[in-house]
């Protein structure tokens, strides 16, 4: 028997509808859908001392199995020490989110830099990490599914053994938090995975169980939304008991409402992430871009993915449709 | 010639001293012993050093690379630029074995070939690029459809394939085995419909990579139609890479140039270079505004360069009859067409970022090893055609078909 030309272009223009229409169709899209346990954080500004106690505490406790900055035969924390003058490697002083600090207090200042909270002539704290997004983009630019979101918690983590380090979710991320570890010959990406190996302990996020003010509380997220906003709604100068640790906790620590601006940081940014922010001083100012979309960012790619198998289809159909026109003379040949 | 049965054994001896034959090629008259060849040996063996270099101390060490500038040269030319360059080949496959037009079967496998190692350009890259090399082969068993980098791995290796089928019947027709030969032809028409689908996916999802990145990349090329401008533009390149080729080799290889083909791809040249004017002029204007391109800022003042330099310098010169005959300037617009691509693809994905990567604190500017391993691999490629065009039925006798 022999494969005729005709036929074997059937068999190809078959065979290749087939590949296409044959690839599973799979969970398709990141969601845009808020996880049913949903946690986070809300960073207070206007709470926040600067103690860094957060940063402190996110290092050790993200250093033990199961934390993203654990790594086999590591002795003590990954301590950034380096550069710092007279501190005989004594001191962790991170400059920067970095392969090895997942969270950072950074200060803003202005002018005389006399009132907290102030844009003109004053200063202000604001904490940088990942921010859990509903929809991440990290998750859905990895080709090795290296990074997931927990559908239970939401909570976005870092699988390294499929990681191949092409670092588009550094790229892609909106804020800037996956970083790289430079120094390394087979390096992992970092970032904030909040505390997840903690919960089967009962524990939560380790930068919100240590602040003694209450700028960082750990929630569930639909929690954390309503307590951001009823701070927002009420008058500056108003006495308010902070919630400490937990947005539920019992402890309370009784302060002045600040003036907030900006409304709350996160709640649609890029579709809304799970953790949210307050402030004083505008986020602009703070380093937050004020340039980030108000929607899902997985759909810009995902328009264009979606197209894919019709392109494929179509120039199957289309070209073997074509060669048969162009080469209808040659048929006895 | 030596007869390599002596050292290897009479079998695998005889298929090396098909392969060795250069009778193929004697009316070309292609010497390799040349002190460019000896430059060009020189610049792969340093770019050898780095790789191993590379693969040892990790990406860090290597490059400039960071935090803020995750991409850089490697990403930016020679996978980018590499994967462009190469778009010739299923333009010229897919005229000649679908569309029947025969003009263009003279160049259709210096073309592939062509392609074939810009591919492997961007291959080796990315291989390098990537942190963690070893385990490259990962998004392949570990699908992920929502990300555009997972199409593009998945083109990359199934073109790159593809791409060695269409060449291999050189390979087969210079060793006489006639039965592989007859088996791979039978389903060469299948092979180059699957490459024009691959290379339309692949040209154009090298430019929804950066869909995602709206607040990132500069708006002077960000869009929504960033994969299309890609996929036009990797066209353009590939009509001009060809030309230049078929050209260059017609100049330094003795080789008659087919007038007519060139000439055609002149006038396809001008054709796609006008749409791809009219895309970007709409983009501009519906976008960011012309004023953005002419605030002499940094970023306005590569988009003019590569605008000016890569479209519309090469229309104006295509559109008089005395440009698109004279093949001297045909090779003039033909690489002032390849630099601006190539300025484009730098811009999207090195220059582009620099508002946003500067304003966080990143700074880069691409370390010697990065040069060097970019400049061997053009060596190689270059080399690799040579060695090619030496050894193998690259260009099929005058009057043949």
């Amino acid at each position: 028997m022999t494969i005729t030309r005709r036929n074997f272009l059937k068999g190809v223009a078959g065979g290749g509808l087939l590949l296409a229409t044959g690839v599973p169709p799979a969970r398709a899209r990141v969601s845009t859908e808020l996880p049913p346990q949903a946690v986070g954080l809300l960073y207070d500004a206007t709470l926040c001392i600067g103690c860094k106690s957060c940063m402190v505490n996110c290092k050790v406790h993200n250093s033990v199995p199961g934390g993203a900055l654990y790594k086999k035969g590591m002795k003590s924390p990954p301590y950034e020490s380096k550069g710092l003058q007279g501190s005989d490697g004594i001191w962790d002083a991170p400059r920067e989110l970095s392969g090895k600090t997942l969270n950072i207090i950074k200060a803003y200042r202005n002018g005389t830099a006399e009132k907290k909270d102030t844009a003109i002539n004053g200063y202000a704290f604001f904490k940088q990490q990942c921010l859990h997004c509903i929809s991440p983009a990290c998750v859905s630019v990895c080709p090795a599914g290296a990074f997931r979101k927990d559908p239970e918690n939401g909570s976005v983590y870092y699988l390294a053994d499929r990681c191949i380090g092409c670092r588009y979710c550094q790229l892609a991320c909106p804020f800037g938090v996956p970083r790289y570890e430079w120094d390394s010959a087979w390096p992992e990406v970092r970032k904030c995975q909040l505390c997840r190996h903690r919960y089967a302990e009962g524990k939560y996020s380790a930068c919100a169980e240590f602040c003694p003010t209450g700028a960082t509380i750990f929630g569930k997220v639909t929690d954390l939304r309503e307590e951001a906003k009823r701070r927002l709604m009420l008058k500056p100068g108003t006495l308010y008991d902070f919630p400490v640790q937990t947005v539920t906790s019992r402890e309370r620590t009784r302060r002045e409402i600040a003036a907030y601006v900006d409304g709350v940081y996160g709640l649609n940014e890029v579709g809304g992430t799970q953790n949210l922010m307050l402030s004083g001083v505008s986020f602009e100012l703070l380093g937050f871009s004020r340039n980030i979309p108000r929607f899902d960012l997985p759909s810009l790619t995902w328009a264009y993915i979606a197209k894919i198998l019709w392109i494929l289809g179509g120039v199957f159909v289309g070209g073997t449709a074509i060669h048969a026109v162009t080469h209808r003379k040659e048929k006895g040949a | 010639m030596r007869d390599m049965t002596q050292y290897i054994g009479p079998r695998l001896g005889g298929v090396a001293n098909k392969l060795l034959d250069d009778s193929v090629s004697a009316r070309l008259g292609i010497r390799m012993a040349t002190p460019f060849t000896l430059v060009l040996c020189a610049l792969i063996g340093l770019a050898a050093v780095v790789a191993v270099y590379r693969l040892l101390f990790g990406i860090g060490a290597a490059s400039n690379l960071n935090d803020f500038w995750p991409w850089g040269l490697w990403i930016g030319f020679d996978v980018l630029g590499g994967v462009a360059m190469a778009a010739g080949a299923f333009l010229i496959a897919g005229a000649v074995h679908i569309l029947n037009w025969k003009k263009y079967r003279c160049i259709v496998r210096a073309s592939i070939l062509n392609a074939f190692f810009g591919y492997l350009l961007a291959a080796i890259s990315i291989t390098l690029d990537v942190g963690r090399s070893f385990v490259i082969w990962h998004p392949l068993v570990m699908w992920q459809i929502n990300s555009v980098m997972f199409i593009v791995a998945l083109h990359l290796v199934l073109y790159l394939s593809t791409l060695a089928t269409e060449s291999s019947p050189m390979v087969f027709e210079k060793l006489g085995w006639q039965r592989t030969l007859d088996f791979v032809n039978r389903f060469m028409v299948g092979a180059v419909i699957f490459g024009v689908a691959l290379s339309l996916l692949h040209q154009s999802s090298l430019g929804a990579n950066y869909l995602i990145v709206p607040g990132k990349l500069s708006p002077l090329w960000y869009n929504k139609l960033l994969p299309y401008n890609f996929l036009v533009s990797a066209i353009m390149l590939g009509l001009a890479i060809v030309s230049f080729e078929t050209l260059l080799t017609g100049k330094v290889f003795r080789h008659r140039v087919p007038r007519e083909v060139v000439e055609g791809l002149a006038r396809g040249m001008m054709f796609v270079g006008a749409f791809y004017l009219v895309m970007k002029v709409w983009h501009l204007v519906t976008g960011p505004g012309i004023g953005a391109a002419l605030d002499g800022s940094f970023l306005g003042n590569l988009y003019l360069i590569e605008m000016t330099v890569g479209v519309i310098m090469p229309l104006a010169m295509l559109s008089f009859r005395s440009v698109r005959t004279n093949l001297e300037r045909i090779f003039a617009v033909d690489i002032l067409v390849i630099l601006g691509v190539l300025l484009n693809r730098m811009n999207v994905g090195i220059f582009g970022v620099s508002e946003y990567a500067t304003r966080a604190g990143g700074d880069y500017f691409p370390s010697l090893m990065e040069i060097v391993l970019t400049v061997g691999m053009i060596a190689f490629a270059i080399l690799g055609f040579k060695v090619c065009a030496k050894y193998l039925p690259l260009f099929p006798e005058e009057g043949h078909h």
